[in-house]
C-alpha cells in the first residue's frame, strides 16, 4: 500500500509516494537522493543514520514516514548552508575525526544537537553530581560528558580519539 | 517487514475503539521498539492505532506534591525535567541510563514500559520461543541465556524485561492509569508485568487494545535520596545486566524507611519487598545491607550461564544503599 507524506528536507518541501513500509531512512536516500544519513544496523543501534527530526537528533531507521508526515528534517548535507561548512563540519576535519567516513554524517548531526541538548542544561548519565546539576552549558563538556552524549554513534574505524577533541573544540568556542 | 494499515485518533476514545476491532494490530509510539521488531518479523501488526501525539507529552505536579506523566512524553524531556531531577533523581538517572540520546528523543514513556525482551531467541523467528510462538520451546534454557532471569522463572520463559524506567518506577511505587475498551483502571506498576507462568507470551495485565494514558508517582519526600545503578558489559548504550533503583531514609543511623527494586533479573522489575522488611528499622550498616539483599536473592535459579548475576545483584545492591547512606560518591 502507497501513502503521499510531505517532508521539507533541508529547507526543501518535498511531496513524496512511499510504500506504507518505508522508513525515514529509506525515504530520505532511496526516493529524494539524499545520501548523507547512512544506513549502517537499520536497528537503531550504530547511529549512522542520524537526522534532525523537528529539530532533534533520532535514528531515522526506526521511524516510519507515514508517522511523521509534515515533518522538519534537517540532514548532514543541509547543516552546510550556502556552501558554507557548518563549524562542526570544519571541526571533523581540523582534527582527522574520520578513517573511512561511513558514520561521519551521523556523528555530525548527533554532535550539533547534542551540544544543543548540553546548551539546554539537559544532563546526562555521567553528569557529576548524578543529575541535580547538569546545567553546565555545552563549555563545561569533558571528555566523559562527550563519550557518554555521543555513545548512541559508533565508529567501526574506531577514530574516537579524534572524534571526542573535534567535538570538545566546538564545544568550547 | 508484513504491509500493514495506518490510522490515527482524534482523541482516546477513538483510539481504542479502533484497536477493538482489530484483533492484530497494535499502538505506534515513537516506534523505536516495535518498527525493529516488525522489521524482524516478531511484530506483524495489520494496523498500527499511531498515538504518539494522542495522549499529554507532558509532566505535571499533583497537588499531594506526586507527578503525573503524560504517556507520550519523549524519554529525553522526561529525564530533564526539573521535577525529575529534583525529586525522583532515580528516575532522571534510569531514563539518562538507557538507550542513546537519539532513542531518547523518540522513545515515549508508555512505550518504554511496554518493551518487549531482548532474548536473541524472541527476535530470531527461526528459532523455537514460547515468548514469540507458544507451544513450541524455549531455546534459551539450554541455550545463550546469559542475559536472562534468575528470580521468578518458569520452565516456559526465562526472559528479562528490558526496561530501565521501569525498575525506577516499580522502586517509587508508581501506577499506570489506563483507558480499554472496558473503561479506565489504575495499575500498580508492580503489578503491570507478570511473570511468565502459564502464559509465557503476556508481558503484561493489560488487555488487547488497553492504552497506557498516564504515568503517576505518589510524593515520596526521602527519594530526594535516590539512585539507580546500572551494571552492563560497557559504559553506555547497552541494557543492563543487573540494576537497582533505591531509595533510603536514615535518621540517627537507623533506616527509618527503605524503597529497593531489581532490573535485569526477571520476567518484571522485581520489587525487593523481603528485603526492605529487613532492612526497616534496622541499623543502616554493610552487613545488614548484604543480608538483606542475600536473603531477597535466597529464592533465586540461575542457569551455568547467568549464575553470576546471583553474586553481581547482592553486591550492587549493597553498593548501592551504602552510596547513598554515606552521601554523593
Ligand atoms: C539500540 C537500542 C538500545 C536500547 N537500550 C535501552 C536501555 O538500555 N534501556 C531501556 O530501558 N531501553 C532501551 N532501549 C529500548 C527503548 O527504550 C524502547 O524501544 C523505547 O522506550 C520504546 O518506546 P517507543 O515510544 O519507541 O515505543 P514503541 O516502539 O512505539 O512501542 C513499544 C510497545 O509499546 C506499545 N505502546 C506504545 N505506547 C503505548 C501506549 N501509550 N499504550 C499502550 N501501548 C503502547 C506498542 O504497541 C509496542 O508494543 C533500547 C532500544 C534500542 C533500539
Ligand atoms: S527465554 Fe522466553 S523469550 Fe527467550 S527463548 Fe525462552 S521463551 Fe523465548
Ligand atoms: S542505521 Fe539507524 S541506527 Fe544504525
Ligand atoms: S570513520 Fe569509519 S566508521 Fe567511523
Amino acid at each position: 500500500m502507497d501513502v503521499e507524506v510531505s517532508l521539507r528536507v533541508d529547507g526543501t518541501a518535498h511531496r513524496v509516494t512511499v510504500d506504507i513500509r518505508t522508513t525515514l531512512l529509506d525515504a530520505l536516500r532511496e526516493r529524494l537522493g539524499n545520501t548523507s544519513p547512512k544506513k549502517g544496523c537499520d536497528h537503531g543501534q550504530c547511529g549512522a543514520c542520524t537526522i534532525l527530526l523537528d529539530g532533534r537528533r533520532v535514528n531515522s531507521c526506526l521511524a516510519l514516514a507515514v508517522a511523521h508526515d509534515g515533518a522538519e528534517i534537517v540532514t548532514a548535507a543541509g547543516l552546510a548552508a550556502d556552501g558554507e561548512l557548518h563549524p562542526m563540519q570544519r571541526c571533523f576535519i581540523q582534527y582527522d575525526a574520520f578513517q573511512c567516513g561511513y558514520c561521519t554524517p551521523g556523528q555530525i548531526v548527533s554532535a550539533v544537537a547534542m551540544l544543543r541538548e548540553a546548551e539546554a542544561g539537559w544532563p546526562s548519565a555521567v553528569t557529576a553530581d548524578g543529575v541535580a546539576a547538569g546545567d553546565g552549558g555545552r563549555t563545561g563538556l569533558d571528555a566523559d560528558e562527550i563519550r557518554e552524549r555521543m555513545s548512541g554513534n559508533l565508529c567501526r574505524c574506531a577514530a574516537y580519539a579524534n572524534i571526542v577533541p573535534a567535538i570538545q573544540e566546538l564545544a568550547r568556542r | 517487514m508484513r504491509p500493514f494499515r495506518y490510522a490515527r485518533a482524534d482523541d482516546v476514545r477513538g483510539a481504542v475503539a479502533l484497536l477493538a476491532e482489530a484483533p492484530a494490530g497494535a499502538y505506534l509510539a515513537g516506534g523505536t521498539n516495535l518498527v525493529d521488531l516488525m522489521k524482524l518479523d516478531v511484530a506483524t501488526p495489520e494496523l498500527l492505532v499511531d498515538v504518539r501525539r494522542l495522549t499529554s507529552d507532558r509532566v505535571e505536579e499533583l497537588p499531594d506534591g506526586g507527578i503525573l506523566i503524560g504517556a507520550a512524553t519523549p524519554n529525553s524531556d522526561l529525564a530533564a525535567h526539573p521535577l525529575l531531577r529534583g525529586r525522583y533523581p532515580v528516575l532522571s538517572q534510569a531514563l539518562l541510563s538507557g538507550a542513546s540520546g537519539q532513542l531518547r528523543n523518540l522513545a515515549t514513556a508508555g512505550g518504554n514500559l511496554l518493551q518487549r525482551t531482548r532474548c536473541v531467541y524472541f527476535q530470531n523467528v527461526t528459532t523455537p520461543c514460547n515468548k514469540r510462538t507458544p507451544g513450541t520451546g524455549c531455546s534459551a534454557i539450554d541455550g545463550h541465556h546469559r542475559e536472562l532471569a534468575v528470580l521468578g522463572t518458569s520452565p516456559e520463559c526465562i526472559a528479562t524485561h528490558p526496561s530501565d524506567f521501569a525498575v525506577a518506577l516499580a522502586a517509587l511505587d508508581a501506577t499506570v492509569h489506563t483507558e480499554g475498551p472496558g473503561g479506565g483502571r489504575r495499575i500498580p506498576m508492580t503489578e503491570l508485568h507478570r511473570l511468565p507462568d502459564g502464559e509465557p507470551d503476556r508481558d503484561t495485565v493489560l488487555a488487547h487494545g488497553e492504552l497506557i494514558t498516564a504515568i503517576e508517582v505518589p510524593p515520596l519526600a526521602f527519594a530526594t535520596r535516590s539512585h539507580y545503578r546500572k551494571v552492563r558489559d560497557r559504559a553506555s548504550y547497552a541494557f543492563a545486566l543487573v540494576s537497582v533503583a533505591a531509595a533510603i531514609d536514615v535518621a540517627d543511623g537507623t533506616v527509618r524507611d527503605v524503597r529497593i527494586a531489581l532490573g535485569g533479573v526477571a520476567h518484571k522489575p522485581w520489587r525487593a519487598s523481603h528485603a526492605e522488611e529487613l532492612l526497616r528499622g534496622g541499623p543502616a550498616l554493610e552487613d545488614r545491607f548484604r543480608a538483606a539483599a542475600e536473603a531477597e536473592l535466597a529464592e533465586a535459579r540461575p542457569l551455568p550461564g547467568n549464575a553470576f548475576k546471583v553474586p553481581l545483584a547482592r553486591n550492587t545492591l549493597t553498593r548501592t544503599l551504602l552510596d547513598l547512606v554515606d552521601g554523593p560518591a
